[in-house]
C-alpha cells in the first residue's frame, strides 16, 4: 500500500459528500440503462476520506446484517479495493446488489455521525463502488469453507432473503438447493426491480458465484404443488426448509372499474417489462400496453419504479398518485429525487376512487378525491381524510395500483400445519424464523408482509443460523411463541 | 427444458404433445394447467394438462395455433424441447358423485374435459358429453371419449358430422326432459360457456365452467387473470380454473381477453412473415406422422 498523508479530522469534515455521477435525466428517461453511474476510483478515494473512523462506530447498527463499515471504508483509503470487497463480504455475500438498492438513508448512512450538518458519508455508494471493481478486476475467490455435513437444506424462493440464506448455509458445508417457481432466479431482483436501478446482468453474476460454491439452483418448480413441504422432507431427504416466497396476491382498491383495459397491478407491469422484457416487444413475445398518460397509484419503491418505467417505456406524462403527502411517503429519497428530475408529477393528498371506462372498456381517466391529513394512524402517520365534493378527473389510459401486497396462498393451501395470521403471512418466532412447523423456517416478505431487499437478507441470515442451530442440536421449542406481522 | 416424446396434429392446427414432465405427471390432477414458455424470449402462456401418467412420467398438452406463441409451439416436433414447463397449478376439478353429469364441449376443450369426465364416471355417476365443433374435421378426442361416457352427442355447425347445430341445442334437448342434470360442466370458447350458464340458471342446475385467462406466473402473484366472480375479486390461478358459472361475469372476462388484441396482431403477421406458413402446413405434418 502506498503511503499516504495523514489527514486531520476536521481535513476529512472539509471534504463534501461526493455526488453520484448519473446519466442526465432528459436522456435516461427514455432508456433502461442504469440510472446510477457508480464512483470512479478517485472519487470514492475521496468520499471514504470523509470516515473519521470512529473509535466505537454507530454506522455498523444502522445495517441489518452489520457488515464492518468502517474496516472497508478504510481500505478504500489505502486503495485496497479487492480487500474492502473482501470484507464487506464476511457479512454480505451480495454488495453489488445492497449497493444499489439499499435504502441506506434510513440505515446505516442515517447512524453516521457526519449526518446533517456535514451530511453522512456515502456508504452506500462505497459498497456498490468496491463490489463492482470487484466484478470488473478481481478473481472470484471462493469463501472459506467448512467440510460438507451431508445436511439437505431446501430453500423456497431465490429472492434476496434465499440467496443471502443460501451463501451462509453452503459456507457452513450445507448441502443447499434453491426452488424457484419462475423460469429465472431471483425473485423480486428480476422480475421487480427494474434494470435502471440494478441491472440483470449483476443479479447473474452474483447467482452463477452461488452457484460455483455448489449451492444447487432448480427453476420451474413450485414447493406447495410441483412437491409439497412434506414430500420434499420425507421423500426428498432434506432436513430443513426455509420458506421465503415472497410477496403474494396484489391488493386491489375495490373501486370500480379496475378490471378495465390498461389497469394492471404493479406486479403485472413490472413483471411484464422487466421478467418478460416486453419493453423490447415485438422481439420478446410479452406484450404491454404503452400508454399516453400513464398514472401510477401508491407511494412506495415499487411506485416509483412503475412510473420511471411507465416513462421509460413512452409515456407523454406519468403520474404518481398518493392519498397522503410526500413526507409520508415510504419510497427512497433517492428514487423520489431522480424520479421528479425525470419529469414524473407528483399528486399528492389523491385518493382515485373510480376508474373511468371509455366506449371500448379502456381506462380514460381516473376519478380523484383530494384528501388532507387528520390525526395520526396506527402507523403513527397523519390519516389521511376525504375532503367532501372535492371529486375531479385525471386523464389516464393506463394505470398501475402500487399498494402493496397480500401474502402467496400456494403453501399454506397444501401445508395445514403451517399456522398463518388471517392476511396468510406465515407465523415465526421472532428471533429464531422457527414456524409452527418442525424443521421448517420462514422470513422475508411472506412473514413481513412488505419489506425491502436488505431486511429479507437480514431475515434470510438469521434463518440460517437458527436452521445451523436446529441441525447441530435438534432442538424445537414447540412452546415457541409466534408473531403476528402487521402488513 | 423439457423434451417432447410425440407431436401431432390431430386437427386442423389442434397438435397434441406428449411431454416429459415427470414431477408434474405424478402430481396433476383433472382440471389443472401448467404454464408454457415454448422459447427464449417467448411469452408465458396456460395450458390444460390433459392425460398424464407417473408411470412413465409423460404429461399430454393439446395446443391449438391462433396466435404467435401456439403457432410456434405447433412447429416443434417430437424430439424438440420445450423451454420451460411449470405446474401443476390450479385448483383440481372438484369430483363426487352428483348422479347425472353432462359435460359440454367445444372445440380444444374436449380434450381438456376428457379426464374430467373420465374421474366423474368413475366416480359413479352417469355422464352424457356433447362435443362441439364448427366442422367435422374439427371434432377432437370423440373416440377416447366414448369409451369413459355412457352417451357421447356431438353436433357441428355446418353438420357435416353428428347433429347439425350448436351444443346449446343438444343440451336444451335434455333439458327439457324429466330427468335434470345434476351437474353441469362446460369448457369451450367464451360465448358458450357464458350460453350454457344461462340455460342452465333457471333450472338452478350446478353448473362450472374452465377459465382460460391471461396469465404471466400462474402462482398468484400478477393479477393479470383476475375476474369477477359474485361480485368478487378472484384470481382464475389459484382461485380457478373452475368457477360457479352462475356468478363468473363472462361480459368483462371477453373484454380483458381483447386487452393485447393490437400487439398479437403484430406478433402474428411477423410470425407469417417469418415462416410465410400455409394453409397446407397442418396438412403436410399430418402427412409426416403416418
Amino acid at each position: 500500500m502506498e503511503n499516504l498523508p495523514v489527514l486531520t479530522k476536521k481535513d476529512r469534515m472539509a471534504i463534501p459528500r461526493q455526488k453520484m455521477p448519473e446519466q442526465a435525466p432528459e436522456i435516461r428517461k427514455r432508456n433502461f440503462n442504469e440510472v446510477n453511474l457508480g464512483f470512479d476510483e478517485k472519487t470514492a478515494v475521496l468520499e471514504a476520506n470523509r470516515c473519521l473512523d470512529c473509535p466505537r462506530p454507530t454506522c455498523i447498527d444502522g445495517c441489518p446484517v452489520r457488515i464492518k463499515i468502517p474496516d472497508f471504508i478504510r481500505m478504500i483509503v489505502q486503495k485496497d479495493f479487492l480487500g474492502a470487497a473482501e470484507k464487506i463480504k464476511e457479512d454480505n455475500l451480495l454488495p453489488s446488489i445492497c449497493g444499489r438498492v439499499c435504502p441506506q438513508e434510513e440505515q446505516c448512512e442515517k447512524t453516521c455521525v457526519l449526518r446533517g450538518k456535514f451530511q453522512a458519508v456515502s456508504i452506500g455508494r462505497l459498497e456498490r463502488f468496491v463490489a463492482d471493481y470487484e466484478r470488473k478486476y478481481g478473481n472470484f475467490t471462493p469463501p472459506h469453507f467448512l467440510p460438507s455435513n451431508g445436511k439437505k437444506i431446501a430453500i423456497v424462493g431465490s429472492g434476496p432473503s434465499g440467496l443471502a440464506c443460501a451463501s451462509d448455509l453452503i459456507q457452513w458445508g450445507y448441502d443447499v438447493t434453491i426452488f424457484e417457481a419462475l423460469h429465472e432466479f431471483g425473485g423480486v431482483l428480476v422480475y421487480g426491480i427494474p434494470e435502471f436501478r440494478l441491472p440483470k446482468e449483476i443479479l447473474r453474476y452474483e447467482i452463477n458465484n452461488l452457484k460455483k460454491i455448489g449451492v444447487k439452483f432448480i427453476k420451474n418448480f413450485i414447493v406447495g404443488k410441483t412437491l409439497t413441504i412434506d414430500e420434499l422432507m420425507n421423500e426428498e431427504g432434506f432436513d430443513a426448509v426455509y420458506l421465503c416466497v415472497g410477496a403474494g396476491l396484489p391488493w386491489f382498491m375495490n373501486i370500480p372499474g379496475e378490471s378495465l383495459m390498461g389497469v394492471y397491478s404493479a406486479n403485472e407491469f413490472l413483471t411484464r417489462v422487466n421478467l418478460m422484457k416486453a419493453y423490447q416487444f415485438p422481439e420478446a413475445d410479452t406484450p404491454i400496453h404503452i400508454g399516453k398518460n400513464a398514472v401510477v397509484i401508491g407511494g412506495g419503491n415499487t411506485a416509483m419504479d412503475a412510473v420511471r418505467t411507465a416513462m421509460r417505456l413512452g409515456a407523454e406524462t406519468a403520474t404518481i398518485v398518493y392519498r397522503r403527502s410526500e413526507v409520508e411517503m415510504p419510497a427512497r429519497i433517492e428514487e423520489i429525487h431522480h424520479a421528479k428530475e425525470e419529469g414524473i408529477v407528483f399528486r399528492m393528498l389523491t385518493n382515485p376512487v373510480e376508474f373511468v371506462s371509455d366506449e371500448n372498456g379502456w381506462v380514460k381517466k381516473v376519478r380523484s378525491v383530494r384528501m388532507e391529513l387528520g390525526e395520526p394512524d396506527a402507523s403513527g402517520r397523519r390519516r389521511p381524510i376525504p375532503i367532501p365534493g372535492s371529486e375531479f378527473d385525471i386523464d389516464a389510459d393506463l394505470v398501475v395500483v402500487a399498494i402493496g401486497n397480500g401474502s402467496n396462498p400456494l403453501i399454506s393451501q397444501t401445508t395445514p400445519d403451517l399456522k398463518c395470521n388471517k392476511w396468510g403471512n406465515i407465523l415465526v418466532n421472532d428471533t429464531s424464523g422457527r414456524t409452527s412447523k418442525r424443521g421448517v423456517f420462514a422470513g422475508g416478505d411472506i412473514v413481513s408482509g412488505g419489506a425491502t431487499v436488505i431486511l429479507a437478507m437480514g431475515e434470510g441470515r438469521n434463518a440460517a443460523k437458527s436452521i445451523d442451530e436446529f441441525i447441530k442440536t435438534g432442538d424445537w421449542d414447540e412452546t415457541d411463541r409466534l408473531s403476528q406481522p402487521t402488513p | 427444458m423439457n423434451k417432447i416424446l410425440s407431436a401431432e396434429f390431430i386437427a386442423p392446427d389442434i397438435k397434441r404433445f406428449v411431454i416429459e414432465a415427470p414431477l408434474i405427471a405424478r402430481k396433476r390432477k383433472p382440471g389443472q394447467f401448467v404454464i408454457v414458455r415454448v422459447r427464449e424470449n417467448g411469452e408465458r402462456i396456460p395450458l390444460t394438462i390433459v392425460d398424464g401418467s407417473p408411470e412413465t412420467g409423460f404429461i399430454t398438452l393439446m395446443v391449438q395455433g391462433i396466435g404467435k406463441t401456439t403457432k410456434t409451439m405447433n412447429q416443434l416436433k417430437s424430439g424438440d424441447f420445450v423451454q420451460d414447463v411449470v405446474g401443476p397449478l390450479g385448483k383440481p376439478t372438484h369430483i363426487e358423485k352428483f348422479g347425472f353429469v353432462v359435460c359440454v364441449c367445444g372445440g380444444v376443450g374436449t380434450a381438456e374435459v376428457l379426464p374430467i369426465a373420465k374421474a366423474l364416471k368413475e366416480a359413479g355417476n352417469r355422464v352424457i358429453t356433447i362435443i362441439g365443433a364448427r366442422t367435422k374435421e374439427l371434432v377432437v378426442a370423440e373416440f377416447e371419449m366414448r369409451t369413459v361416457c355412457d352417451e357421447v352427442i356431438v353436433t357441428t355447425d355446418d353438420g357435416t358430422y353428428g347433429k347439425k347445430g350448436f351444443v346449446t341445442e343438444a343440451l336444451s334437448a335434455i333439458l327439457n326432459t324429466d330427468r335434470k342434470p345434476d351437474f353441469v360442466l362446460a369448457v369451450g370458447p367464451l360465448p358458450m360457456m357464458k350460453a350454457i350458464a344461462e340455460m342452465t340458471r333457471p333450472y338452478k342446475i350446478h353448473t362450472e365452467v374452465s377459465l382460460n385467462s391471461i396469465m404471466i406466473d400462474g402462482t398468484g402473484m400478477c393479477g393479470g387473470c383476475r375476474a369477477n366472480i359474485g361480485g368478487k375479486t378472484q384470481f382464475v390461478c389459484v382461485d380457478g380454473p373452475e368457477f360457479d358459472a352462475h356468478l363468473v361475469d363472462f361480459d368483462q372476462i371477453a373484454q380483458r381477453q381483447k386487452q393485447f388484441v393490437a400487439q398479437e396482431r403484430i406478433s402474428l403477421d411477423r410470425f407469417v412473415h417469418e415462416n410465410h406458413t400455409c394453409k397446407l402446413d397442418s396438412y403436410i405434418n399430418q402427412q409426416e406422422k403416418s
